[in-house]
């Protein structure tokens, strides 16, 4: 079987600073790591692997730099790393992305052999969209299950998948047919330290590095900031709010629990009522 | 490559003139899907009604709830709500294929219907299956998707604003879709609040046929767990929520939290350091990585208020934080602060307000 996962490098947003006068992120000196969300597709993918046999393809989209997350994972002990990267795809909002990472997914099927599974992470811990999955999936036809907590069966002869998803309120147990393009939940499973060899194998392996037109692109104008529907207008910082809190001070006598409990009915009069109403079993 | 861009980029295309291209000025009215699933509408779907009736006004064009369903009483049901939330009419594709949420038919029939009477606005909930449905549906249409919006503006020229957090939630940005219809933003359950319903006749009512037949659909649905009782939680739609953090120490001083809950008919949650050390599930989790919560009453304990806790919690209408550090943010935004130990205090409040509730209440029965 040949699996693509798709990753994204991001800023380590815990330590992400906003200029005070510009707004706008300070990246330099700001480490960067592969978005937290993918290391489970990762794992899922080289799991599959493992047990089935056939070669993991690691794609990434980002500026020269995002080799430094391709090679982590190779060290994992993926099988293949391939760097997209071209000042054309600057600016790209979800759906330029998804254009660009489809297309380089197309020309990775040519070269190396169709996928099965297509992978993702939920969504990144920078953008927070959730919608490349999705994009990537309606662009090549593949079906498309997100929040999937766990690839239940894999039967390359029948080419079907069975997994189950997570919805609100419960968990989906969903057949579908392979090709098929995967965003995997969070918690799933832990991603591995990878054997020396792989460590060896990674350090040493080359990075596929394509421009927009190795990759296939033909239509520059989907691309970047010309290929992205939406714009950002404005970047602000969140305002802070006028007052600070009020201190609870402990009158004479009473205690902190009592002065707390008198603050609170006083500001919210009807929670009073309510709560004891709760208490009494209503 | 991030989205959304960088600020100096996006500055010289923002100022570029708006020409909505000529086969695009058709589209008008503001949509918004009303999200159903096993005889439930998911609540957000009204707090959207709310958001999209004061874009419509602004507008002056209509708002219109798209209701997509096997045919039935939870249709019917979710239709006849939608009036009573706000809607001036609502489109329905009712059809079999569509009884479980599935991708393809769900995409197919948002799609159709979008193609047919074309929304200047789509908006939908940032629940799991809307976020699947409106990637998949922006994509199709090619036109822009705002994700997780926090507020919903249209600006003098008539074109959607929609504000969300970004970078884990230390900026916010401002967001357009200016030559591409439908404009489509996804907003989180309770970032908007709960429209009141008035009680009204049902109005226009659309109905278009799905134009897929369960041949054409490969997904089959096998099974549906639903939760245990016990570990679904209202967290994002209780009235009163106590939260712990890291500052509690230990898994086993959590309790203390559940304890003051139980106690007073809360909801419990914590910050996001409890969740990654396996204490508390992460359904518990509040924040912009968790749930957003509007309750009456918020108590944080032991909570320092990092910025991605905040988004989560603003929404509330007293927040109470109780932290040893005098300096520690969340005295930037809670109302009422306690500079004391939560594993200490905890507990006191705990029988404080058993002691409180449960004397109101006799003096209630003997008067
Ligand atoms: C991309 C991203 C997304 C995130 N999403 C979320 C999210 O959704 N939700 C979330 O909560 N966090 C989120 N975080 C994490 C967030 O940045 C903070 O790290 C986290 O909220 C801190 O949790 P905390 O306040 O419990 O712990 P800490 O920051 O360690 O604070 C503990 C606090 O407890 C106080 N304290 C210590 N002892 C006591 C005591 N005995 N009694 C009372 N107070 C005491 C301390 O003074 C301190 O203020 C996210 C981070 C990133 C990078």
């Amino acid at each position: 079987m040949h699996i693509v996962v798709c990753i994204k490098q991001v800023p380590d947003s815990a330590q992400i600073r906003v200029h005070p006068v510009t707004n706008t992120i300070m990246r330099q000196g700001v480490p960067t790591i592969i978005n937290p969300y993918d290391l489970f597709a990762l794992e899922e993918a080289m799991r599959l692997r493992d047990k089935f046999g056939g070669e993991v393809t690691v794609l990434t989209m980002g500026p020269p730099s995002a080799e430094d997350s391709l090679r982590k994972a190779l060290t994992f002990g993926v099988d293949r790393a391939v760097l997209l990267t071209d000042r054309f795809f600057a600016g790209s909002d979800t759906l330029a992305t998804s254009f660009a990472l489809a297309t380089a997914i197309s020309k990775i099927g040519e070269t190396w052999g169709k996928p099965d599974i297509v992978f993702t992470g939920k969504q990144t811990i920078d953008g927070d969209t959730a919608q490349v999955g999705p994009g990537i999936a309606k662009r090549l036809g593949l079906m498309q299950v997100t929040y999937v907590a766990k690839v239940a069966e894999y039967d390359g002869e029948e080419r079907t998948v069975t997994l189950e998803r997570r919805a609100e309120g419960g968990t989906q147990v969903l057949k579908s047919s392979l090709p098929c393009l995967i965003a995997m939940l969070e918690g799933t499973n832990e991603i591995r330290r990878g054997t020396m060899a792989d460590a060896l194998r990674g350090a040493r392996a080359e990075i596929v590095k394509w421009s927009a037109k190795d990759a296939g692109v033909e239509d520059l104008t989907k691309c970047g900031l010309k290929g992205s529907p939406t714009i950002v207008k404005r970047v602000f910082a969140p305002s802070p709010r006028a007052e600070k809190a009020q201190m609870i001070e402990v009158p004479e006598g009473a205690s902190l629990a009592d002065a707390l409990i008198d603050d609170i009915f006083k500001r919210q009069p009807n929670l009073e009522p309510d709560l004891t109403a709760l208490a009494r079993g209503f | 490559m991030s989205e959304p861009k960088k600020t100096p980029a996006a500055g010289g295309r923002a100022s570029t003139k708006k020409e909505l291209p000529e086969h695009f000025k058709a589209y008008k009215h503001v949509w918004v899907f009303v999200e159903q699933e096993r005889g439930q509408v998911h609540p957000v779907s009204w707090e959207l009604l709310g958001a999209g009736r004061k874009l419509a006004d602004k507008l002056g064009v209509e708002l219109a709830a798209v209701v997509l369903g096997a045919e039935g009483e939870t249709v019917r049901h979710a239709v006849a709500e939608s009036f009573c939330y706000g809607a001036d009419l609502a489109y329905v594709v009712a059809d079999p294929v569509l009884t479980d949420y599935r991708n393809e038919a769900y995409t197919a029939a948002m799609t159709t219907l979008v193609n047919t009477y074309k929304p200047e606005i789509l908006l939908l909930g940032a629940t799991t299956l809307g976020r699947d449905l409106a990637g998949a549906v922006a994509t199709t249409l090619l036109t822009g998707l705002t994700a997780d919006s926090t507020e919903l503006d249209v600006d003098a020229d008539g074109s959607l604003a929609a504000t969300r957090p970004t970078f884990g939630g230390s900026l916010l940005c401002t967001i357009y879709t200016l030559n591409y219809r439908p404009q489509m933003a996804t907003v989180r359950p309770r970032v908007m609040s709960m429209p009141e319903r008035v009680e009204k006749p049902v109005g226009k009512v659309i109905e278009h046929p799905l134009g897929v037949v369960e041949a054409d659909i490969v997904t089959k649905v096998l099974n549906f767990i639903p939760d245990r009782d016990s570990s679904k939680s209202n967290l994002a739609y209780a009235d009163v929520v106590v939260a712990g953090g890291m500052g509690l120490g230990s898994p086993e001083n959590f309790q203390l939290v559940r304890q003051l809950a139980l106690t007073i008919g809360a909801e419990y949650g914590c910050s996001r350091p409890l969740v990654q050390k396996g204490w508390v599930t992460s359904d518990r989790q509040i924040g912009q990585t968790g749930k957003t919560i509007r309750p009456r009453l918020y108590i944080a304990a032991g909570i320092s208020g990092a910025i991605q806790h905040r988004v989560g919690v603003e929404g509330a209408d007293l927040i109470v934080a109780i932290n040893t550090d005098k300096n520690a943010p969340i005295f930037d935004f809670a109302h009422v602060g306690l500079i004391t130990d939560a594993v200490r205090f905890l507990p006191a409040l705990t029988e404080a307000f058993k002691k409180r509730l449960s004397a109101h209440s006799t003096d209630k029965l003997a008067s």
